[in-house]
């Protein structure tokens, strides 16, 4: 088996374990949403209220069968389907024979890795089972993209690639992306639950049926708490990122900052997370209006990957390089 | 002078701002979060056109087809500063009241910051109950050397740094014998968001000082020539405001070699030019120029930015002196290294000034007169030109283009059939232009480097804001905040043997990710009451 067919066949079995995991952590997170409308309902209905409202807080013990067995092959999937990724990912390298992030490919492979380590990782601290349907969503959609849209076969660095900075810059920039695509599931979990919680007609749509997942979804302001967590450590990897990049163009280009797409789109998304942090603790800022700002914060990140790549011409244009 | 009338007269019971009240409200303004929150965004909306439309500083060739092409629209955009946005007045407007923003909100939080430093932690509660994270502990010695213990643990360096990495302390005697300790750390994520801010307006100070220090220029050297550092001696040259010529030393570079090294597909592999330094009273010395490692010369870097293939020509006028001799530069259009270049022959003996276009394609295939390149590496190649005749323009004293030749006075030299003439020449051939217009011989092909010469002495000061500027962000986001208060009371007086002397209880207050460390941390500095004991 070459390292070719090796990495193409992880990354496709990483794929469709994604998949099968995105259905088990929805089918789980329905269920226990279930649970816990039932729980209000009786509640509301004046029932014995001193038996529901226990049910309500912790959820689990009265989930179905049905909704363990789902999180469980959830919860095995998504490790296989780590597992798979990250051998992928060596085999890339392997076969390439230089750190396999040096085109769009390789990127969106290692980025989906990395969503989904995070991921695991803040499992590990503390329930984060209704984030999982999102995050290997995500995953299953940038490893499908990256397979069959982005693919390129394997080549040898250029020269302007050929630095110890390919390995400091992208890498962490790509553990950014990573951790910012799961924040951005948080803030938009925070935002869609704040919409159900707060009862205006023009949030009227976030109450209906599809989104009745949200019951089982923490408070608003534990997901604020959480976004702001990662989009804080997201920050400081992406400021290390934007000053590796000046560093490497300086030895590069002769340059350490030239206004190109792709360095005007890093130090937009820079100024949009600055933008959030500083929201945050502003009045008439904090919560929903600062949750939109990191929105419109990960929407330029996905910008500076695709269009700033396809279409803007740039120093940077490896993606069909 | 009449007085300055501002405010609004419309209401004359209304109390006046007066000139220096206005000044202040501006200044409250701007200074306040909500303005800096939206210049901002502002910023990040700013920057964005540039990366959309051609910006002339970056590539004033595109910039300069776009007006060709957009007509008025272009004209506006022009006027208007999107063709530059980073030096356009409204880029700079924002920019610079952003920083007014900050540094009017950094500095009275740096004072403030002080006197926080310096005022005592306020008083421990006079009870732990209300508090979630609570621990409990008795200890054998008296309340006040327990509490000493404690708070030793809590900022075991109790000098000036300890402040930095510890906690602050209080320490109270109670009526009755108790004694409170109250602790605090959090400042530290203060003390990182003042350097991170500060370091900001540093990198911004040296952005500027840099772009007034700086210089920058290019030339093309052909292997076996060299160059020496002057201004006359670059192509283009670009400097800051404040720089001066005697800055330039004047050594001597010459190419020896470059190599390349192109995968079977044509992609670039390698680039590496061999160059012998000559710096002023030293020996010569040896180096290799790559793309990711530029050769440092007395406070400036010498960059590998583009290379390409030099032909050795000779033109023979009609009379048959040779009016040129020497290396043309061919630029390189394409991966494959289709390259174009121009020869002027101004000083011919006899007839007309003659001009030369020509393509040459390294690894050409086809017939006649219509080939492409396959591969950069220089396989087999050919170049493809056509020649003119008349008055090059070089007499006007109006610097031209050299890679470009000026047709407005010259006419295209004619075959037999009376179309314009395109010849093909291959390496060591030479061929007669019709019209006896003077023979052309191709005599040999090397390579040439085009280096970028650069200085910018506010690179190490950029260097040091950046990284104490990333020190400091991380500090005021990472940074624990947490306040512990221990409060040790003495048992009451049963007269046991082995009672427990004092009573100790402890709480912290954390941020809720934070919880199961501080409680940790307070057991610890909790159990080193019990820890003295054992050594003793």
């Amino acid at each position: 088996m070459t390292a070719q067919s090796l990495s193409l066949a992880a990354l496709w079995g990483a794929c469709i374990l994604y998949a099968i995991a995105m259905f088990g952590y929805s089918i789980r997170l329905a269920r226990e949403a279930d649970v816990r409308t039932q729980a209000k309902r009786l509640v509301t209905a004046g029932g014995p209220a001193e038996d529901a409202a226990p049910a309500a807080a912790s959820g689990s013990e009265k989930l179905p069968k049905s909704a363990v067995k789902a999180l469980g092959i959830a919860r095995s999937a998504t490790t296989v389907g780590f597992v798979l990724n990250a051998i992928g990912v060596a085999a890339r390298g392997v076969e390439a024979k230089h750190v396999p992030w040096s085109d769009m490919y390789e990127y969106t492979i290692t980025g989906a890795m990395i969503a989904v380590g995070v991921f695991l990782i803040v499992q590990r601290k503390r329930d984060v089972t209704f984030l999982g349907a999102g995050v290997v969503g995500l995953a299953t959609l940038a490893l499908g993209l990256g397979l069959a849209v982005l693919y390129d076969e394997a080549k040898s660095l250029p020269p302007a690639l050929q630095s110890i900075w390919l390995i400091i810059h992208v890498s962490i920039a790509t553990i950014c992306t990573g951790i910012f695509a799961v924040a951005f599931i948080v803030t938009a979990l925070q935002l869609l639950k704040d919409y159900r919680d707060s009862g205006t007609s023009r949030t009227e749509w976030t109450r209906g049926r599809a989104l009745r997942f949200l019951e089982a979804v923490p408070t608003p302001a534990v997901l604020e708490a959480l976004a702001f967590r990662l989009i804080a450590v997201g920050f400081v990897l992406w400021t290390f990122t934007v000053m590796a990049g000046a560093i490497w163009a300086e030895h590069a280009w002769g340059r350490y900052w030239g206004w190109d797409p792709k360095e005007v789109w890093s130090f937009v998304i820079w100024v949009i997370y600055a933008a959030y942090l500083h929201a945050r603790t502003t009045q008439g800022w904090a919560g929903r209006k600062s949750a939109y700002l990191a929105l419109v914060g990960f929407a330029a990140l996905i910008i500076n990957f695709t269009l700033v790549n396809f279409v803007f011409q740039g120093l940077h244009t490896y993606a069909n390089g | 002078m009449a007085r300055v009338k501002i405010d609004n007269y419309a209401l004359p019971e209304a109390p006046r701002l007066g000139l220096r009240g206005w000044l202040r409200w501006i200044w409250r303004q701007v200074t306040s979060m909500r303005v800096a929150l939206i210049l901002l965004l502002l910023l990040a909306l700013a920057a964005i056109p540039g990366s959309v439309l051609p910006q002339a500083p970056r590539e004033p060739a595109k910039a300069a087809q776009f007006l060709q092409n957009n007509g008025w629209w272009g004209q506006f955009l022009q006027k208007a500063g999107f063709l530059d946005v980073y030096g356009s007045a409204w880029f700079t407007a924002i920019y610079v009241l952003l920083f007014a923003s900050l540094i009017g909100c950094i500095i009275p939080r740096c004072f403030a910051h002080y006197r926080e430093m310096r005022a005592p932690v306020s008083a421990a509660p006079t009870k732990l109950d209300r508090y979630e994270l609570r621990a409990q502990g008795e200890a054998s010695g008296a309340p006040g050397d327990s509490v000493g213990l404690v708070a030793k643990a809590l900022r075991p360096n109790p000098g000036f740094w300890g402040a930095f990495t510890g906690y602050r302390v209080r320490v109270d005697e109670r009526k009755g014998g108790a004694v409170a300790l109250a602790a605090e750390k959090g400042h530290i994520r203060e003390l990182g968001n003042l350097i991170f801010h500060v370091s900001l307006v540093g990198i911004l100070i040296c952005v500027g000082f840099g772009a007034a220090f700086t210089y920058r220029g290019q030339a093309i050297i052909v292997e076996g020539r060299s160059f020496t550092n002057s201004v006359v001696a670059y192509d283009s040259f670009e400097s800051g405001r404040l720089f001066s010529e005697d800055r330039l030393e004047p050594f001597t570079l010459r190419l020896d070699e470059f190599h390349s090294q192109f995968s079977l597909g044509g992609r670039p592999e390698s680039f590496a030019a061999d160059v012998t330094l000559t710096e002023p009273g030293r020996d010569a010395r040896e180096a290799t120029i790559k793309v990711n490692s530029p050769l440092k010369v007395s406070g400036a870097s010498i960059y590998l930015q583009g290379n390409g293939y030099a032909l050795d020509l000779t033109f023979t006028d009609a009379a048959g002196n040779v009016a040129f001799s020497g290396p043309v530069i061919f630029l390189p259009q394409d991966a494959a290294y289709t390259s174009t270049g121009v020869l002027k022959v101004p000083d011919v003996s006899t007839g007309e000034q003659v001009g030369i276009k020509a393509t040459l394609l390294p690894t050409a295939v086809g017939e006649g007169t219509e080939f492409i390149s396959l591969h950069p590496d220089p396989t087999n190649p050919v170049i493809v030109f056509t020649a003119y005749t008349g008055d090059l323009g070089l007499d006007d004293g109006i610097p031209q283009n050299v890679y470009k030749l000026d047709e407005t006075h010259l006419s295209p030299v004619r075959g037999e059939d009376g179309q314009q003439a395109v010849m093909v020449l291959t390496p060591g051939q030479t061929i007669e232009l019709p019209e006896d217009a003077g023979t052309l011989t191709w005599n040999d092909t090397v390579r040439y480097a085009a280096l970028d010469l650069r200085a910018d002495p506010s690179l190490p000061f950029l260097l040091a804001f950046s990284i104490t500027a990333l020190l400091g962000l991380a500090l005021s986001l990472f940074g624990a905040r947490r306040r512990v208060w221990v409060i040790a009371t003495p048992a009451s007086a049963s007269g046991d043997a082995g009672a427990p002397a004092t009573l100790i209880q402890g709480a912290v207050l954390a941020p809720p990710h934070d919880t199961v460390k501080a409680t940790a941390e307070l057991e610890r500095a909790m159990a080193a009451v019990n820890r003295q004991e054992e050594d003793a």
